[in-house]
């Protein structure tokens, strides 16, 4: 409907939501799409060439996380993922304790999980975060009881990159199980915004379970992964023909997997030059901005606050310039906004003017460029607008 | 004999029936309209006999699909599903004879679902060269009714089921319920008209309610692009949607106001922004109107609703444009608004959250009283005329079709 932008140029800085599919991964779809579209529980060839398919690609995810295939079980996606993770844990370790801990900026496939886990009779605890979206592990520690069978704590935020302190918490909590004489709680982190965009191996976080998503790493929507550490076991989420070891039932989705597998063995590890060179720039060439993402956060996440500005607006107006960026917040009075920032303490005009830039291996300094051009204009269309309607 | 060949609707046209010499046409277009709605399945006939439109449809067409389909049609007052008994060369107690049988069967079905009590019969003699009389007709078919299905008593006062036998020409119908439809004229019966369409609760009302008295709608949105969002329209396009159940195909105007808000926030004072807006609005409908065959102006205003619905801002309003505009929610409360769009099936997609998103142009304090002369004053400004051609110019035009 609406004139769209002129010229070509086209700047996806939205990966925190979605990435592209990688070229493989869609032949490595198509390909078990047309030719190995046998039911991988079969026993003819066509379904022993499915079940390959799916073994190679469990090796293959299993050796970016640095972990081992059977310790890898393939999900819908990080939702299920996360699911599966909070209520087995929950329903397998619910007897030695009641209390579960997560924190206030989970992913809603978090939150919600443990809203339920409210109702279920356990005993919640989330923490809250500093201004930085950081958390304190003292705070941590003062929550940690006895009586505690669950953490759950993401690795990386969504909305602002804030890193959170995972390896810490799991030594904390082993220290605290061996100092007590108690069963560890078990450990469960949200990777999904972590894979691929840091360098870490599902050993070194001391995490028990760990969520991870297809679709954010140029796989395909549909497909995640659980990594249950070996000798962990908590209970299944899908119960039906005993797929995944008995642990996540239900037809192997051969396509996703296959093109799981495909983005999983391209992962590299970026140094997201061009996210840097945007902070750079619009921390210098565009006045009353603030950062919320933190300092040492993800390289990949660039959460600005440009005040005086409506983020939806200039999400609109970066669109038809053929730039796509993500608001947290809405525009509509009765929406409180990004319910991350306000656990952040952020104010309503920061809130408002909230943007996030998501950044993948492949964004461009040049990509950069002209998106700070473009901000500039429309960040002083629109304070220009609207400083006029309120001085009269 | 009764016609199980086929299923038997007969729908009748309330008011359309009063309107004296033009009834004739009126009906034509009401048989038009309904041949038009039921266009697509295949075997059905649409016929106007006696002041009567009898609806004939293949007996696996579910009876649901047609009563909600025709009782959508403007000038239809009620459906009626009914049972058609041909007493062609029966003699009058021959004739009822049948007719006696038929409302037995009908009745043993009614007992069998409702497990009523008592019942009532109420006939009618369509056919004044059928020798037995309307009240004699009742009596006998009752006392069928009575023979046939021993369980029945009758109650004329509050019987459990009422049946109704209509004795025509070499036919005797006989039915249970009278679906109320929505009733009003035929549309295209009453001229067409353009309507400023948002996103909101109101508008697509007042759409129904003209279409309902027979009038032909084209519509108008506004929108702000980039400050409102695109699922904004998105919006406006699902509730042109619904509104063609009731009003056939539909074309929206689509404008960009943004220019004009722009021009307005700097160079006109921030409280009259409201009013100042919905001037412009106004006479780019007017145009586009003018541009389009439509004799007037509809808005889902109501009086007192917000600022610029103040009798004192209508007046400012209106004083933009020369074409009547129409209000037809003027009177009422948000309440009722609210209860017709629910009934006409637009309320869930109207309360979605997208509406008009953006506040960045509503004052803190609009102003309930505007002077015209203060207004345009501040309208003097601006080059009214040069916005106006402008943003008829950038129209984008949508047509909506109906589903079905």
């Amino acid at each position: 409907m609406r004139a769209l932008f002129l010229g070509n140029m086209q700047v996806y800085l939205d990966n925190s939501a979605t990435t592209r599919p990688r070229q493989q991964a869609v032949k490595a779809a198509l390909e078990a799409m047309e030719s190995s579209y046998g039911n991988p529980s079969t026993l003819y060839r066509l379904g022993l060439d499915a079940e390959k398919i799916v073994k190679a690609a469990r090796k293959t995810v299993a050796a970016s996380l640095g972990a081992l295939p059977e310790e890898i079980f393939f999900t819908s996606g990080g939702t299920e993922s996360n699911n599966t993770a909070v209520f087995g844990a929950w329903e397998s370790r619910k007897k030695q304790g009641k209390r579960v801990i997560t924190t206030a900026v989970e992913h809603p496939s978090v939150l919600n999980c443990f809203e339920e886990l409210k109702r279920r009779g356990a005993d919640v605890v989330v923490l809250p975060v500093g201004r930085d979206g950081s958390l304190d592990l003292d705070v941590f520690r003062a929550a940690l009881t006895e009586d505690t069978v669950l953490v759950s704590v993401m690795h990386v935020n969504n909305e602002t990159g804030a890193i959170f302190p995972v390896r810490e918490i799991g030594r904390i909590i082993k220290e605290f199980a061996a100092q007590k004489g108690i069963a560890k709680p078990l450990l469960h982190t949200d990777c999904v915004q972590s894979y691929g965009k840091l360098q870490f191996k599902a050993a070194d976080l001391g995490a028990d379970l760990i969520s991870v998503s297809a679709h954010k790493v140029h796989g395909l929507k549909g497909t995640g992964a659980l990594y249950i550490k070996k000798g962990v076991h908590i209970q299944p989420f899908m119960l039906g023909g005993g797929q995944e070891s008995g642990f996540r039932s239900g037809t192997e989705n051969v396509p996703g997997i296959a093109a799981f597998g495909a983005a999983a063995g391209l992962l590299r590890i970026s140094d997201f030059a061009a996210r840097e060179h945007l902070k750079k720039r619009l921390t210098e060439e565009i006045p009353d901005i603030r950062i919320n993402s933190p300092e040492d956060g993800c390289p990949s996440v660039l959460n600005v606050s440009f005040l005086g500005c409506r983020a939806e607006v200039l999400l609109h107006m970066l669109e038809q310039d053929g730039i796509y960026v993500s608001t947290g917040s809405a525009c509509s009075s009765k929406d409180k906004g990004s319910r991350v920032l306000r656990a952040m303490g952020l104010s309503a005009e920061e809130i408002e003017g909230a943007v996030r830039f998501s950044f993948c291996a492949d964004n461009t300094v040049e990509e950069a460029d002209y998106v700070v051009e473009r901000l500039k204009a429309h960040t002083e269309g629109q304070r220009r607008l609207r400083s006029a309607f309120r001085r009269k | 004999m009764l016609n199980e060949k086929e299923n038997v609707y007969i729908v009748r046209c309330g008011e359309v029936a009063l309107k004296g010499q033009n009834k004739p046409y009126f009906e034509r277009m009401l048989v038009q309209k309904i041949k038009k709605i039921l266009k697509g399945t295949e075997g059905i006939s649409v016929e106007r006999t006696d002041g009567l439109i009898f609806v004939r449809t293949p007996l696996d067409i579910p009876r649901e699909d047609i009563l909600k389909r025709v009782g959508r049609v403007f000038g239809v007052d009620s459906i009626s599903p009914a049972s058609e008994v041909d007493i062609t060369g029966l003699n009058a107690d021959e004739a009822l004879a049948e007719a006696g049988r038929v409302a037995v069967e009908i009745m043993n079905g009614i007992i069998a679902s409702k497990g009523i009590k008592t019942f009532k019969i109420e006939a009618r003699r369509a056919d004044k060269a059928f020798p037995v009389e309307s009240p004699q007709i009742a009596r006998r078919i009752g006392a069928s009714v009575l023979k046939g299905c021993k369980v029945l008593k009758v109650d004329v006062h509050e019987p459990d089921a009422l049946l109704f036998v209509n004795v025509r020409r070499n036919y005797v119908y006989i039915y249970e319920q009278k679906i109320l439809a929505f009733g009003g004229l035929p549309i295209g019966t009453n001229g067409k008209g353009l309507v400023l369409l948002s996103g909101g609760i109101d508008s697509p009302v007042a759409s129904f309610m003209m279409a309902h008295r027979g009038m032909v709608l084209e519509a108008v949105h506004y929108h702000s692009y980039p400050y409102t969002s695109e699922r904004a329209w998105e919006k406006v396009k699902d509730l042109a949607q619904i509104l063609t159940l009731y009003t056939g195909r539909l074309r929206i105007h689509s404008i960009n106001l943004l220019p004009i808000q722009e021009q307005i926030v700097q160079h006109c004072p921030e409280d009259e922004t409201t009013i100042l807006v919905r001037r412009f609005m106004m006479r780019i409908a007017e145009r586009i109107a003018k541009d389009n065959g439509c004799m007037m102006l509809i808005t889902g205003e109501n009086l007192g609703q917000v600022a610029s619905q103040t009798a004192e801002a209508l007046v400012v309003t209106d004083a933009s444009v020369s074409l009547p505009v129409m209000r037809p929610l003027i009177g009422m409360d948000k309440t009722q608004i609210m209860d017709i769009a629910r009934e006409i099936g637009t309320f869930e997609t109207s309360i979605q959250p997208y509406e008009d998103c953006c506040t960045v142009f509503l004052p803190k304090h609009p102003v309930t009283k505007p002077k015209l002369e203060k207004i345009l004053e501040s309208e003097s400004r601006l080059d009214c005329e040069a916005l106006i051609e402008a943003a008829v110019a950038s129209e984008e035009i949508s047509i909506i079709y109906p589903d079905e």
